[in-house]
């Protein structure tokens, strides 16, 4: 029987192998070699150090940052709204939510891209009112929009996940037991749910700080997130090496909020697949 | 005793449309252990949420204590309730759970420490502080789910069918375990079941329910024994539920033959419903009874023998110790004062309905 479930797992060890552990160790040779001599280097990871990429790497953890937070503030009544609600009444908000989703993200981004252009969308509104133009585009706040439109989704879905297993009555007994709504919401519904908080907080997060589709996008060539300098190495400069050593740094930071992640969720109750 | 710490006044209430409560009308007195009991979608829950603050009524009043209660949030009202499911709060051990309450009151370090373990001895469970909630069996998890509501000294005590997961030897010793913990409080329960035993062993008040309506308010005894309708008989125990017509005073006919009873008041010729409890039922020599038949079944039942025995048309539902076996002639005797006679419904509420169980 066992022998049997690890036959049928084969097709996806190929795939994990040759799509991800190839691949990981492919960086993570050239992250440590040098592009010139070929020898063992720490150089290339060194190089976040340097004024631009430290630069890079803090605005991108600035604004990843604030869009999960922006993300978490917006998600969570809305979970809590959906999982009080009958199925029936949910499924459409629902649909709402996942409904941009279907859509290629590439197109949603660029769609925005008009929406906030100078001469876009919503300047072409407010000149007909007769209002000032607006400097969307091109700014933080142009990526952060861009950011929280796109992850929302992945916030809403783990959190509503966790709140619908919730049994209401163990709301109610808070109620019963003398709590107001302020003190159900702190001591019993946010904890009851912190698995999914923690899930969907990774699942922004992690997108956010390493994009660089919505970087370029929406905020011009002039604002540069790490995201942006690490393909700007690959496509621009073809130094894969420092690339390499970026991706690799990245890598770290994502690696420890997973570790967060796992420290709180223990039972993977707020995992979205 | 006879104080009414709980009125309600005129409840109505539906739920997309469907009527779940029909102006019901029902006093709570001080100190009793009540029992809502019906059929599942009775409106029994729905009265006891709606005394608990977690429904609203669309009409009518709660009075509690002599205080309009009716839209009074949960957290404010006097009383405590233990849900069908414990609703424990998982992320918090035993003792977190029952102070929960005192903790939202501000009470001190001292005073929760000595509550807890009062509450914990009352249920026993002793010792069970530091555990955690998902560790405990259904029943030990229900007496923690008791303990969390008593500390708080609530002056009522709500219980939505607590002993509804537990299996059946637990629920009885939790029957008798409930009794005492509402000796020793000297606290009002309200209690929601739809098991009728539960009911007959716990309550001073049973009020029984039925699509929205109260069919019948009694002590145990009087519910069992003098069932104001067919529904009632029905629902409590066994029952033979016959047609019959009031001959006169004291002398119903059933299936041909002539009854004597003791029932006055009901006129001539008028058509009513007969019930006799299967136990009531004596099985004598063929001939020597009011009505002849044949025992048709027999089933062991422990303390007794059920017996079906076909006699007039009917098949008679019959509880005896002493065993009459199938295919055997009988005569069947009962005692005028076991025959309960009752008016045939006329309004809508009173109508019998079947008793889904």
């Amino acid at each position: 029987m066992k022998n049997k479930s690890r036959f049928l797992a084969a097709p996806f060890t190929v795939w994990a192998v040759g799509f991800t552990i190839i691949p990981l160790l492919i960086v993570i040779y050239y992250a440590f070699t040098d592009n010139e001599t070929g020898g063992f280097t720490l150089s290339n990871l060194a190089e976040i150090s340097s004024p631009e990429n430290m630069k890079a790497l803090a605005l991108a953890l600035l604004l990843s940052v604030v869009s999960t937070a922006i993300c978490l503030i917006l998600a969570y009544p809305l979970a809590m709204i959906l999982a009080q609600k009958s199925v029936n009444q949910t499924s459409f908000i629902v649909l709402i939510f996942i409904l941009p989703m279907w859509m290629n993200f590439l197109l949603r981004t660029l769609a925005w891209q008009t929406l906030l252009e100078k001469n876009g969308v919503i300047n072409s509104v407010l000149s007909f009112l007769h209002l000032p133009a607006l400097e969307i585009i091109n700014t933080p706040g142009a990526i952060i929009l861009g950011m929280v439109y796109n992850f929302l989704p992945f916030m809403v879905l783990p959190i509503y996940n966790v709140m619908i297993k919730i049994d209401k009555d163990v709301v109610n007994a808070a109620r019963d037991l003398g709590a107001n709504p302020l003190q159900t919401l702190t001591r019993i519904l946010i904890p009851l749910s912190l698995p999914g908080i923690i899930s969907g907080i990774t699942m922004v997060f992690i997108p956010s700080l390493t994009t660089f589709v919505i970087s370029s996008m929406l905020g011009g060539s002039k604002i540069l997130l790490i995201g942006n300098v690490i393909e700007q190495e690959f496509q621009q400069t073809n130094n894969y090496h420092v690339g390499s050593g970026l991706s690799l740094v990245l890598m770290l930071f994502i690696l420890f909020s997973m570790a967060v992640t796992a420290k709180y969720d223990k039972d993977g109750e707020g995992s979205l697949f | 005793m006879s104080y009414k710490l709980i009125n309600l006044e005129n409840i109505t209430k539906s739920y997309e449309g469907q009527r779940v409560l029909d102006n019901l009308n029902l006093y709570i007195r001080e100190n009793e252990f009540l029992t809502l009991l019906g059929p599942s979608g009775c409106g029994k829950t729905t009265t006891l949420r709606i005394i608990g603050g977690f429904e609203s009524p669309d009409s009518g009043r709660v009075i509690f204590d002599g205080q309009d209660i009716t839209n009074l949030a949960p957290n404010k009202r006097q009383l405590n309730t233990v849900f069908q499911k414990y609703a424990l709060f998982t992320h918090m051990s035993i003792a977190e759970n029952i102070a929960f309450g005192l903790k939202i009151k501000g009470k001190s370090q001292e005073y929760i420490k000595d509550k807890i373990k009062y509450a914990l001895k009352l249920v026993n469970l002793e010792g069970y502080e530091h555990r955690s909630p998902a560790s405990l069996s259904g029943g030990q998890q229900q007496r923690i789910a008791i303990a969390r509501a008593i500390v708080n000294e609530p002056k009522v005590l709500l219980l939505d069918e607590p002993l509804g997961a537990l299996d059946l030897k637990l629920r009885q010793d939790m029957q008798y375990e409930l009794i005492r913990l509402k000796n020793e409080l000297g606290i009002t329960f309200i209690y929601v079941t739809h098991d009728q035993e539960e009911a007959l062993t716990m309550s001073d008040t049973i009020v029984v329910m039925n699509q929205g309506y109260i069919q019948q308010i009694g002590t145990p005894e009087d519910i069992y024994n003098e069932p104001q309708n067919a529904f009632v008989a029905d629902f409590i125990g066994d029952s033979n539920i016959i047609d019959g017509v009031m001959l006169e005073d004291r002398l119903v006919k059933i299936l041909g033959a002539k009854f004597p009873c003791v029932d006055t008041g009901f006129g001539r010729n008028k058509p009513v419903d007969v019930v006799i409890r299967p136990e009531d039922i004596d099985l004598v020599k063929p001939k020597k009874g009011i009505i002849t038949g044949r025992v048709t079944n027999l089933i062991f039942r422990g303390v007794h023998y059920e017996m079906d025995v076909e006699a007039g048309g009917y098949t008679w539902l019959v509880h005896s110790t002493d065993m009459v076996p199938v295919g055997e002639e009988v005569g069947i005797w009962v005692d005028p004062f076991d025959i309960q006679i009752m008016n045939k419904p006329e309004s809508v509420h009173e109508e019998a309905v079947s008793v889904e169980e």
